[in-house]
């Protein structure tokens, strides 16, 4: 069997930046109602076409990290660049997966799936076209005219994965995506979404608070602790890529990662 | 990316095949109904008959009573009076009410300024406000229109306020991602998500502009319906007294009940949220 190598770097992070970022962080501080830091001088860049994970106890400010890098929140300082051009808000460039699906309950899957393309001003014939094709992409096929309600949960975020992927954005944000869902489902999540990103060549940022996640999925994991929220590791869990999901579960240096893991952030639990 | 399970698929199989169950329930409620007015009748057409009061009109001269008004054109006449004031009332407690409380749950200033109006509208004893808005407005038509304004648009305003405040901030955050404009987020997300509350507030206002109708027309213009109750009562036609009372509380409930009924078509429970 072949077995994973893990590469994790502390101290001077300047010499791990990714050579051909799509999206760099500059210095993000984050200050809420005025005494509350939840982000310290973030400074990350993101490579093109790999998935990064957050990852950190509650409260080490991933998800705020997230939402101004999609441009949902202002920072207090710090700027955020997208293809080398600082934004100030959202973009094409860039979707969110949101936790609590964030789906309008009043309409079809169909419809939920276009939302962001008739927000892109795309006439209805077209963008219904392009919604079908990525409702067959997320298993969905046969639930087109199906409300929100009709579905369960695990459905209901492949339907949040689809207006995402729809509107063909180069960084996927996904916040916590699959933490709403019940374990089977979220598994099974976890290996479509390796496959996807493998068809889709899309940029992932992936908030998670679960070690084994995180793992399993990234390409590299950038641990954050928290009050103030600050980069605290990088890791690189090399996972073979042939090794099939079941044996992976098994996989020793990939037991042995999720461990080193939990021991880094059982401090902050308390 | 991958094949439904089958599981996914039964489930949501399952949870269409509720409806099935909704409709027989929603049945059996109309068999009680029958059967409570039945009931009711009766014990009113007993009690009538007994004599215990002497101002109590049984069941049967009641109906009679109110055929008779019918016919003669003064249940008619008054009807048509009675609806002037509430419905101008509600036109404008509507336009006036709907629109204030959006902008107070879009608005944190708009909110700061008018909300406390409305609290206070809702919290104040309109009937005793009645004899202060007849020393200033007269016995007229105005008076009766701020009188139905008064009751309900207080509490189609602060609906319509809870309604839009209620609304998910990811849904908003999900159309600001994709880029939405602000005026996008009303009226993509903001108002179709609140309209169901909305709606319901709108239903409550009108049973609260019943009230303020009739309430005005008894205490300041005896004109309408106010006016039919308080003739009859006068000159002892009791059972006259009863039928126009009657029919007033049924037309509410009727008019109140069908706007259920559209709410249930246009926002079905399950839609609200998801």
């Amino acid at each position: 069997m072949t077995t994973a190598t893990v590469t994790k770097y502390e101290g001077n992070l300047d010499a791990i930046q990714p050579k051909n970022p799509i999206i760099e962080v500059d210095g993000i501080s984050k200050i809420y109602n005025g005494d509350v830091h939840a982000l310290d001088n973030i400074k990350l860049n993101f490579e093109t076409g790999h998935l990064t994970s957050l990852l950190g106890p509650s409260g080490c400010g991933k998800t705020t990290l997230l939402k101004i890098i999609a441009g949902l929140l202002k920072p207090t300082a710090g700027e955020i660049r997208v293809k080398g051009k600082a934004v100030s808000g959202p973009g094409r460039e860039r979707a969110f997966v949101f936790q609590d699906f964030a789906l309008m309950p009043w309409a079809s899957v169909i419809d939920n799936v276009a939302f962001g393309l008739k927000m892109h001003g795309m006439n209805k014939a077209e963008r219904n076209e392009k919604a079908r094709h990525y409702i067959n992409e997320v298993g969905l096929t046969g639930f087109e005219d199906k409300y929100p309600h009709e579905l369960s949960g695990g459905m209901r975020q492949r339907v949040g994965l689809g207006r995402a992927l729809a509107v063909d954005a180069d960084v996927l944000l996904m916040d916590e995506p699959f933490s709403a869902v019940d374990e089977q489902t979220r598994r099974k999540f976890q290996e479509d979404l390796i496959r996807l990103r493998e068809i889709e060549k899309k940029t992932f940022i992936f908030v998670t608070h679960s070690i084994e996640e995180a793992v399993y999925v990234s390409d590299r994991i950038i641990m954050l602790s928290p009050r103030p929220g600050r980069i605290s590791q990088i890791i690189d869990p090399d996972i073979p890529k042939d090794v099939s999901p079941d044996d992976l579960r098994r996989n020793e240096a990939y037991l042995n990662t999720v461990e080193e893991i939990w021991h880094v952030i059982k401090k902050y639990v308390e | 990316m991958s094949l439904i399970n089958k599981a996914e698929t039964d489930l949501a199989n399952a949870r269409l095949d509720r409806k099935g169950l909704m409709t027989r329930v929603s049945e059996m409620t109309l068999l009680w109904k029958v059967m409570s007015l039945v009931i009711f009748a009766s014990a009113w057409e007993i009690a009538g008959r007994s004599g215990f009061n002497f101002s109590f009109p049984a069941f049967t001269e009641t109906v009679a009573a109110f055929f008779e008004m019918v016919v003669d054109g003064s249940m008619g006449s008054a009807y048509l009076k009675t609806m002037e004031a509430l419905v101008v009332g509600l036109i404008i407690s509507l336009v006036v009410g709907i629109s204030s409380g959006v902008a107070m749950g879009l608005r944190r200033d708009v909110e700061w300024i008018t909300l406390p109006v409305f609290i206070v509208m809702q919290a104040a004893p309109m009937a005793a406000l009645i004899p202060l808005v007849t020393f200033v407005y007269g016995i007229g038509l105005t008076s009766k229109v701020i009188a139905v304004v008064m009751l309900a648009m207080p509490v189609i305003a602060i609906n319509s306020y809870k309604a839009v405040r209620n609304v998910s901030p990811s849904m908003v955050s999900m159309c600001h991602s994709f880029m939405g404009s602000r005026r996008q987020q009303i009226i993509q997300i903001i108002l179709p998500a609140s309209s169901s509350m909305m709606f319901a507030g709108l239903r409550l206002g009108i049973a609260e502009g019943f009230s303020g109708a009739v309430l005005a027309e008894l205490l300041i213009t005896p004109t309408g319906i106010g006016d039919l109750i308080t003739y009859h009562r006068s000159v002892a036609n009791f059972a006259h007294m009863y039928a126009t009372i009657a029919s007033i509380v049924i037309f509410a409930i009727v008019t109140v009940g069908s706007l259920q009924w559209v709410e249930n078509i246009l926002f079905r429970p399950e839609t609200r949220s998801s």
